[in-house]
């Protein structure tokens, strides 16, 4: 028998095909990660402040404590991620000494490199990374991300920036996988990515990993909407713990996620689930506050 | 034949295409009205947690159990917990679907940090596969074991179920879902 290989770009991409079809969800205490659990989340998010609170709170938004993701590791058995900084090698160091299962290298959290992202090959630990767009799917890529979330506008409960991103990427897919070998060249100068890996997604007709939806959803209908555009899942940040009954609105994010095609199942779940979250229109919002204009 | 993928949650396309490019016809199953039409099933990878939950509220686990105790399934990872009649590690009132006489443990392996790929030999055959957080098989009954590694049962069969802690789906191996479509006719 050969030897058994950890870390193979194939068992970093492999978790994330295993969560496809799934929510997860933010949380900022092990008290939260058990209620995501609990309501069906295949995943959470530890980290300090929801995005929301980081927006109304301002400041330097970092890593969390490692306490704190260390109660949220034993308190769940399914994966827990963690954010670092843009840029900041050292968080992800931390994260990965402290064994979580995936990296979040998130423009929630405030940037430490305005030039350069994480080198995210010379780590075990996966890291799935934002984009807006096409181009900039591709580079993190290329810099070793493992999963790939369309960037939103976190914190707002407004979902117009989650549709625009998923259905930017994704048109740009389509529009690649229409083009002779001859025109990916300048396609590539225009994405400012590898050639090759613009050629495997043209040939393959789709990303080479998995594909998630975050920053703005609140609501069952909301998941159902980007499922339905084309998301692989959903990530839910402050959508869920600001809302009125956390329990219920995890739960029935989760079912609306796998029935996404059947508005009867969706209406069934959307009953009563109390206020979500007051949220904000990105249209109010100054553009240095935009967090998805973060990263490049 | 048409084969059903439970495609509650996890990589149930990827179980869809391998089983496709092996000539079977593939329903994804969510209700208790797909699953009656299908001859055979797989329970594909994910969180089992999330996968129990989804069966739970909408009601399936009355038909799954009745399916599984006289047709065709095959579970990997997650669809091996769901076929356990044992599981360690499960999170408080999580139920099963069961019929494989074994006792399987959740996340065994460890994290993600401890998943990895292997070749493992499948009933006669070599293939790589990875393991994703894989559950470990701990006992054995009734089941056979189908095949190991480093001398650990990690695929298991037992009259009409097969179940493997591993992916084959995810690095192409055809010979789990090759001895599951053959099991049908």
């Amino acid at each position: 028998m050969s030897e058994n290989s950890n870390a193979t770009p194939l068992v970093k991409s492999g978790l994330a095909e295993m969560l496809k079809g799934g929510v997860i969800m933010d949380v900022v205490t092990a008290e939260q990660a058990k209620i995501a659990e609990d309501a069906g989340a295949v995943a959470v998010m530890a980290l300090e402040r929801v995005p929301a609170d980081i927006r109304a709170q301002g400041g330097v938004a970092r890593m969390s404590d490692p306490d704190l993701i260390d109660q949220i590791i034993k308190t769940v058995s399914i994966p827990v991620m963690a954010k670092a900084r843009i840029g900041h090698f050292v968080e992800a160091q931390v994260l990965e000494s402290l064994e979580v299962d995936y990296i979040d290298e998130s423009e929630v959290l405030s940037p430490a490199d305005y030039v350069n992202h994480i080198d995210k090959w010379g780590f075990k630990t996966p890291f799935v990374c934002g984009a807006t767009n096409l181009g900039e799917a591709l580079r993190r890529i290329t810099e070793g991300a493992s999963m790939i979330r369309s960037k939103g506008e976190a914190g707002t409960g407004d979902v117009s920036e989650a549709t625009k991103h998923i259905r930017t990427i994704l048109s740009e897919v389509r529009a690649l996988a229409a083009k002779t070998d001859d025109e990916l060249y300048v396609a590539a100068k225009e994405l400012q990515a590898p050639y090759q890996l613009v050629k495997k997604v043209a040939r393959d007709g789709k990303l080479p990993v998995v594909l998630f939806v975050a920053g703005g959803v609140a609501t069952p209908a909301d998941a159902a909407m980007m499922m339905q555009l084309g998301a692989d899942g959903v990530f839910v940040g402050s959508g869920i713990f600001k809302s009125g009954n956390p329990a219920a609105r995890a739960a029935a994010i989760v079912k609306a996620t796998t029935f996404y095609d059947d508005p009867k199942v969706i209406a069934e779940v959307s009953r009563g689930l109390g206020e979500a979250m007051v949220g904000i229109n990105v249209n109010d919002l100054p553009a240095p506050h935009r967090l998805s204009e973060r990263g490049w | 034949m048409l084969v059903g993928v439970l495609a509650l949650q996890g990589d149930w396309r990827e179980h869809k295409l391998l089983l496709e490019s092996l000539g079977a016809d593939v329903l994804p199953i969510r209700r208790e009205s797909e699953l009656s039409q299908v001859q055979a099933l797989v329970i594909p990878g994910g969180e089992s947690t999330t996968m129990s939950n989804l069966a739970k509220s909408f009601g399936l686990f009355p038909a799954l159990r009745e399916f599984v105790n006289h047709k065709p399934t095959l579970g990997t990872c997650a669809g091996l917990i769901m076929l356990s009649d044992k599981v360690e590690g499960a999170v408080a009132g999580q139920e099963f679907v069961g019929g494989l006489d074994i006792t399987s443990s959740r996340n065994a392996y460890g994290g993600q940090t401890y998943s990895f790929e292997a070749d493992v030999e499948i009933a006669g055959q070599i293939e790589r596969v990875a393991f994703i957080r894989a559950p470990r098989i701990l006992a054995v009954g009734k089941a056979e074991v189908i095949a190991t590694l480093d001398g650990e049962p990690v695929a298991v069969r037992q009259g009409n179920l097969l179940g493997a802690s591993f992916h084959p789906e995810i690095t192409g191996g055809t010979k789990l879902h090759s001895l599951f479509l053959e099991s049908i006719s």
